[in-house]
């Protein structure tokens, strides 16, 4: 993610989302590098038109459920087969795979327990979420209404700016990287 | 692309614009309280200090002072336990497996339905550690090692798989309605005017942006927590049941528990955010988002459900008299025919006879109608726990020793106490938090708001 640090970036400024999203389209097309969009909610197939790989957060939560699952199983051996083997309710307690439809339970839950707040904490680490953090889009308006693109300058910068007022930008201007 | 069927009907109703959706959304928390809901606050708030109270003269001189007895030593705290949980399901329920689902219409009212949860759920984890009666060896549920010897918790009892599954209910819910929440935080903090505004929002909003990997990541986590959650709520009701069905007291002793159970908290927990949002769509003006399209989707589940716990009821009957087992026909017939036959057939009027009035379509988009049903169904709810709690114990199999349960003012204290609590933090939450998932509005606007669906009537698709 990101743009390189050499080039210059244009931003642009859109009001609508099929407008931005046939823009991305279009520069996409023409050899144009579309860095970011800031929108204020999902657009649907932006990420594809941007060219962004599939995020990886579901594979990591299905492991992250795996380890709370192998956590579940050694505590439950542990405390209840290893450490001190009680006769409870004439449940069997000799090996823990007898004992185990009774921790069915407690493994389903510690299974669901990591793998979402794993999830939930790569995910704010991932996207540089925390509290109190400087807010990221650099226009206020991009959480209303209001959608900015960022697109890398790398050939003449007049062409570019025509190109994207043909696309329906609202306003231009460019950032020196 | 924004293209939906004209068969169904707008969510969105009005002339309505992205910004727009942003000023309905932000302006319960940027404008003053209205005086209803100082009113509100202030009833709930007393009823809240008058709960605390209670639990401090509970926990000071010991749990005698409810009205428990020898006979009947689970009542009221466990009754309002279930009761909670099961209220907290359908914000579980509307967010996650609705979302599985792809029902547009949950997006207009699963923030709350989620507040709703979080806020019931804290009142049910009050009850189990009130009843431990030493509330401050209440760490002793958790497996950690300790200085009694290498003494472990019981991972063969439900009531410790209780422990993991409300509060990994608890945890997983908050978080999911937290990732949720950045977006819109972010939102109130773009357009806040005042510096301390600012500041919070800036603070709860973690910094939020909107780019759009980030987008791509918070829809992926979003499907994945909802496929998470959805087992995950009907884990929590079935391990509840199972505090009673792997006893063997005649009444609880049932295999349809898990089921049953759950389809009543998704019941009870539909009724209370009708309550909630007909109240809410009103003080706030919200009722271009939350429209009758939305109750009556919310009556249809109510009626469903209610039909199936009906079903359960009837089916606890059958297989009662069909086992043959005398002790556990007469748990049955001494439930609708005994001393607490008034709280049974409660019960059964409203939770199996009020929902089918919700057949006709006239009474399911009528909001006074609705309004009173929700309420209604709430009390039978609270008469199902009350019924499979004390009438299954009170008359057990030594005739000598059957008794009557009476709540003391402590009961009945904490009780009242929990529905303050629970209306303090709705309604902090209402003022204060973006009561609609705006971002995921926005989404649907172009094909399920009013005047975009007319235009494509009028023009044509796109």
């Amino acid at each position: 993610m990101g743009h390189t640090k050499h080039n210059p970036i244009v931003r642009a400024l859109f009001n609508d989302d099929d407008v931005v999203l046939d823009a991305v389209k279009d520069l996409k097309s023409n050899g144009f590098n579309v860095s970011e969009v800031y929108s204020p909610f999902p657009i649907h197939g932006l990420d594809e038109a941007m060219g962004l790989a599939r995020t990886r957060l579901s594979t990591a939560a299905f492991f992250y459920g795996l380890t709370g699952l192998f956590f579940a199983s050694w505590l439950t051996y542990y405390t209840m087969i290893m450490d001190w083997p009680q006769n409870i309710g004439g449940k069997p307690n000799a090996y823990w795979f007898l004992n185990m439809p009774a921790f069915v339970p407690v493994m389903f839950e510690l299974t669901v327990f990591f793998a979402a707040h794993l999830m939930c904490w790569s995910y704010f680490a991932v996207n540089g979420l925390y509290p109190g953090a400087k807010a990221q889009n650099p226009d206020p308006r991009t959480t209303d209404d209001h959608f900015l693109m960022e697109v890398e300058l790398e050939g003449d910068e007049a062409e570019l700016t025509a190109k994207l007022q043909e696309l329906g930008a609202l306003e231009i201007s460019k950032v020196e990287a | 692309m924004h293209y939906e069927s004209p068969v169904r009907n707008p969510l969105i109703l009005g002339d309505k614009s992205y910004t727009d959706i942003t000023n309905d959304i932000a302006k319960p928390v940027e404008s003053k309280a209205p005086r209803s809901w100082w009113i509100a606050f202030s009833i709930a708030f007393v009823m809240f200090l008058w709960g605390v109270g209670c639990i401090l003269y509970t926990i000071g001189t010991g749990i005698g002072v409810w009205g428990l007895n020898k006979t009947v030593d689970w009542a009221w705290d466990i009754t309002n336990f279930v009761w909670w949980v099961g209220i907290g399901h359908a914000g579980t329920l509307i967010s996650a497996v609705l979302l599985l689902f792809r029902q547009k219409w949950r997006m207009a009212i699963n923030r709350s339905a989620e507040a709703m949860t979080i806020f019931s759920v804290i009142q049910a984890g009050l009850f189990p550690l009130i009843h431990m009666g030493r509330i401050w060896m209440a760490y002793w549920v958790m497996p950690i090692p300790n200085q009694f010897g290498s003494l472990w918790v019981n991972f063969n009892s439900p009531l410790l798989w209780d422990v993991f599954a409300i509060s990994t209910y608890l945890t997983v819910s908050t978080v999911f309605w937290y990732v949720g929440l950045i977006p819109d935080f972010a939102m109130i903090r773009d357009r806040a005017i005042n510096p301390v505004q600012k500041h919070i929002y800036k603070l709860l909003s973690f910094g939020w942006g909107g780019k759009a990997k980030h987008w791509q990541r918070f829809e992926e986590v979003s499907l994945v927590l909802a496929g998470l959650a959805t087992p995950l709520v009907l884990s929590v009701h079935t391990i509840v049941s199972f505090d009673f069905a792997t006893s063997v007291i005649p009444g609880w002793h049932t295999t349809i528990f898990p089921p049953y159970f759950v389809a009543g908290a998704i019941f009870s927990g539909f009724a209370m955010v009708q309550t909630l949002l007909l109240i809410v769509r009103k003080i706030f003006k919200m009722e271009d988002y939350i429209n009758i399209e939305h109750i009556e989707m919310m009556n249809i589940v109510i009626m469903v459900t209610g039909s199936i716990v009906g079903v359960a009821y009837i089916t606890e009957l059958f297989v009662a008299w069909y086992s043959g087992v005398e002790y556990e026909q007469y748990a049955f017939l001494n439930r609708a025919t005994g001393p607490y036959w008034w709280a049974y057939w409660s019960m059964m009027t409203c939770n199996v006879f009020s929902p089918q009035l919700m057949w006709s379509k006239k009474l399911r988009t009528n909001l006074i109608f609705t309004f009173i049903i929700s309420i209604v169904v709430n009390i039978g709810m609270w008469f199902e726990r009350f019924v499979i709690i004390v009438t299954s114990i009170h008359r057990d199999y030594l005739p000598s020793s059957w008794s009557m349960f009476s709540p003391t003012f402590v009961d009945i204290g904490i009780y009242i106490g929990t529905i303050g609590f629970f209306f303090v933090l709705f309604l902090l939450y209402a003022r204060t938090f973006p009561v609609i998932a705006q971002a995921e509005l926005k989404t649907i606007l172009k094909s399920s708001g009013e005047n975009f669906k007319k235009h494509h009537d009028d023009h044509g698709a796109h």
